[in-house]
């Protein structure tokens, strides 16, 4: 049985740099949804657009149709941030009163950090930012849940459990263990439940 | 069970690349052959993955002009088939293109091209519709996930119907986007090959397989072409939507339409705005478009990299003067839409709103402002090698080698991910002056080479990739070697076809159907050219640099220098470690160091970061791939490795 969105289409966007795991976050998200009845566009982008850089994948959840799989400016519902800085920059050209963030807190410097031409935001800036211009927003520090569960790729799962806890969107544990089953080994799965239930865990305690 | 079988009627979410494959399943296709090219490279992995189920042949050929002979053989043996490439491949294939719609095809015959508006992943803008109109074959042009797949299993119908090939053009925003797909049946049946060729010479299905008598083929061919037109004329794929007077109408294909539709939306023009989404765009249903341009006198054409439909409906609409009047039309040509750069909802509705005259609703004036004030945080994010890369070290090398030969020696640079070394100049040390088409790096090298007696006296050197040097690497090298072109030609050997997803290559014993193949050597043919060869691990720097620098001082032969050393990201490493590596902070010296920040301000790797309150060097053991290569540039010997036993 479909829940109600809250609204038609939902806009999410997962964003974070590349190699983070962002297009696997967002396919079992959209197997979630598809699972539950929804009609799913996803759009992203990658190949030489994502070694090192940004990336970001666009979802659509719909009761009825097909959408743009690129979300206009201005019409993110919910942002997922697996890097801060790309949180933000996808806050600056998708954000809206309304919308609403969940962000891992973990930095990865951008080259012109590390050769000290740029300078990076300091985190406390960015979370005050987040507050100020969003309905709603979380920030938790995934990557390390992920490397106290063995293996910093998890973080993304991490945040996926993180994402159902806030009730934001029609999704379970249920549907996600249905979901990863589907293609992942046993020791994967197991591991992916474990990430799932930690991310989870990090809400609820620190909302607003 | 693969995905890619799905049971009919049950929604399933396909990225469009999967829905094309599965559209060519349930066509009963029998054999598909591609090179990869992003955003093209799924299709033809998919089908390999259910080879056996399905009862394929799949293959990675050598380049895009092989595959497409491939898939023509089968089609010839009266097989279904498909040929898979991105924008640029049909440039390489477009020869014995020319010629294979000239001769005609028999079992249906798709060429599957996906295009990448806006250069998303390519060095191009590539816009192969255009092929389309000149070699006189049928375009399609899906709009959806859902069309993907159906277009595609139509495809083959109409190459059959028609005895030619079909071109279906996707774009990344369909091949990489995903979306929900209802599948159809399988077929139970596959096909017998037989190849008849006794039979009349204008005979397509009995006589030979040849373009000539080329005049009357020729007019054989065209005739076909019309009756296409028909076809299209009465193709669900074509519809108009929206009020029975609009004020204006969109004439849109592809994603575009998707855009289109949104952009209607977010104006609330739905009763003022038609749409005529065209999936069949070539040759273009004349009927269909005079029944909607009759409709208003205003006309937007929206669609992305060159105006392919504007300048076609335009002179269509010419003709049709008399009967429909005249018209404004509104498009790429008088800079409605922007001329070059993908599309979004964004820019269609800005657009909209300009014809339309009204205004789209923007956020409150002060959140704005804020959000603009926030963006000023942000750092840019620049492209680079990943940690761990071989790439960064083997430009590091042939960086080194040139400084010590001090003659301001360049490098002509190639298509893969070693082209972030010409494409953000810093990744490569600043010694990668050019990039164009795959192979012709060593092209253009054999080229300045021969500049000398014209005062240019310098070491020229060329990169490839161990799949670029198969693709097209090989007549350049031929042609360096007899036209005594002295070059430094450096094969950046990571085993696989990195950029687009590891897909096996010539040079490895495994194929796309995963059966033990036999590799054909680099080493070997170069050797064969006449090169003098040697092969290096670029992770040890002193042993590379040493031989780069003979090489690259070394006046009067050929120079090929395999530099092999596997992928950070390849399946086979697993992610694993080969080194820790750490940053000892009490023999950092910092700042202070005469070494002038060496590891973090020029090495440039993302996992060996500066840590701005101790002022030193620190490695992010988060993202550090351990390949030790920075333990090697250190000075000062402060970062240390060890044996990483995970």
């Amino acid at each position: 049985m479909k829940k109600q969105l809250f609204k038609d289409p939902m806009n999410v966007i997962i964003t974070g740099v590349g190699g983070q795991g962002n297009v696997l976050a967002s396919r079992v998200l959209a197997g979630m949804l598809v699972s539950a009845g929804y009609v799913v566009t996803i759009g992203e982008t990658f190949g030489m657009s994502q070694r090192g850089g940004s990336v970001m994948s666009h979802l659509r959840i719909s009761r009825e149709s097909v959408m743009s799989p690129q979300i206009p400016q201005g019409r993110a519902d919910i942002i997922v941030g697996l890097e801060p800085a790309e949180a933000l920059r996808v806050l600056t050209r998708y954000g809206n009163p309304g919308v609403v963030a969940l962000i891992n807190s973990r930095v990865v410097c951008p080259i012109g950090v590390i050769t000290g031409e740029l300078s990076y935001p300091p985190l406390a800036v960015i979370e005050s930012t987040f507050k100020k211009l969003t309905a709603q927003s979380w920030m938790i520090d995934a990557t390390s849940t992920a490397v106290e569960l063995g293996n910093p790729i998890l973080s993304n799962i991490v945040m996926i459990g993180a994402l159902e806890k806030t009730e934001l969107l029609s999704i379970s544990r249920r549907a996600f263990e249905k979901e990863i089953a589907k293609d992942m080994t046993a020791d994967k799965y197991e591991i992916n439940l474990r990430a799932f239930d930690a991310g989870a865990s990090m809400i609820g305690n620190i909302v607003d | 069970m693969s995905k890619l079988l799905s049971p009919t009627g049950t929604p399933v979410l396909f990225m469009g690349n999967e829905a094309i494959a599965r559209g060519a399943i349930e066509a009963g296709l029998n054999v598909a052959a591609g090179y990869p090219g992003t955003p093209s490279s799924e299709i033809i992995e998919s089908l390999a993955g259910v080879d056996r189920e399905r009862k394929l042949y799949v293959e990675w050929s050598v380049n895009e002009k092989v595959a497409l002979e491939v898939a023509a053989a089968a089609s010839f043996a009266g097989l279904r088939s498909m040929c898979v490439m991105k924008q640029n491949g049909v440039n390489v294939a477009s020869d014995f293109l020319l010629h294979l719609t000239a001769s005609g095809t028999r079992g249906g015959l798709v060429l599957v091209t996906c295009e990448d508006p806006g250069a998303l992943s390519s060095v191009n803008e590539g816009e192969s519709r255009y092929f389309a109109r000149m070699l006189e074959i049928p375009l399609l042009e899906p709009s959806s996930f859902q069309e993907a797949k159906d277009l595609t299993k139509w495809a083959f119908e109409l190459s059959e119907a028609i005895g030619n090939v079909v071109m279906l053009r996707s774009v990344t925003r369909i091949s990489h986007a995903s979306g929900n797909v209802i599948c159809g049946k399988l077929p139970a049946k596959s096909r017998k090959a037989q190849f008849d060729y006794d039979g009349p010479v204008m005979d397509s299905r009995t006589g030979p397989m040849i373009s000539t008598p080329v005049v009357a083929k020729h007019a054989l061919h065209q005739k076909k072409l019309k009756d296409v037109e028909a076809l299209f004329e009465k193709s669900p794929f074509n519809r108009y939507e929206g009020p029975a007077k609009p004020q204006l109408l969109i004439i849109t294909s592809s994603v575009c339409f998707l855009y289109a539709e949104e952009a209607i939306r977010m104006l609330s023009l739905q009763k003022r705005v038609g749409i005529l989404k065209l999936s069949c765009t070539w040759p273009l249903p004349q009927k269909l478009l005079k029944k909607c341009l009759r409709l208003t006198d205003k006309i937007l054409i929206v669609e992305e990299v060159l105006p392919f439909l504007e300048e076609n409906v335009k002179v269509l609409a010419e003709g049709m003067f008399k009967q429909i009047g005249g018209k404004t039309f509104y498009g790429k040509m008088d800079n409605t839409l922007p001329a070059v750069g993908e599309l979004n909802p964004d820019l269609v509705a800005a657009a909209l709103a300009k014809i339309m005259k009204v205004k789209y609703k923007l956020l409150p004036v002060a959140y704005t402002q804020e959000l603009q004030k926030a963006a000023t945080l942000i750092p840019v994010r620049e492209m680079t090698f990943c940690p761990g890369c071989p790439h960064r070290a083997s430009f590091w090398n042939i960086h080194n080698a040139l400084q010590l030969d001090g003659r301001e020696g360049f490098v002509c640079g190639d298509i893969g991910c070693y082209a972030m070394a010409a494409l953000s100049p810093a990744t490569g040390y600043h010694t990668v002056p050019t990039l164009h088409s795959m192979g012709s790096g060593t092209g253009l090298a054999s080229g300045f080479a021969k500049l000398d007696v014209f005062g240019m006296d310098k070491p020229v050197l060329a990169v490839c990739g161990d799949s670029t040097f198969y693709h097209a690497v090989i007549p350049a090298l031929i042609n360096a070697q007899h036209n005594r072109a002295d070059i430094t030609f450096i094969v950046l050997d990571n085993s696989g076809t990195a950029m687009t997803g590891f897909q096996p290559h010539p040079g490895l014993t495994v194929s796309a159907m995963r059966e033990s193949v036999p590799a054909v050597d680099i080493a070997g043919i170069c050797k064969a050219i006449g090169a003098n060869v040697a092969i290096s691990d670029p992770f040890n720097l002193e042993g590379t640099c040493k031989i780069l620098n003979s090489f690259v001082s070394d006046k009067g032969s050929l120079n090929v220098l395999i530099m092999r050393q596997i992928c950070a990201l390849s399946p086979e490493r697993k992610g694993k470690k080969i080194f820790d590596v750490k940053v000892n902070e009490t023999l950092c010296l910092g700042d202070s160091c005469g070494c002038n920040r060496l590891c973090t301000r020029i090495f440039r790797c993302p996992a060996l970061t500066w840590d701005r309150t101790k002022k030193k060097a620190v490695v992010d053991e988060v993202i550090c791939a351990g390949c030790g290569v920075c333990y090697s540039i250190c000075p000062q010997k402060a970062i240390t490795k060890t044996e990483a036993n995970g």
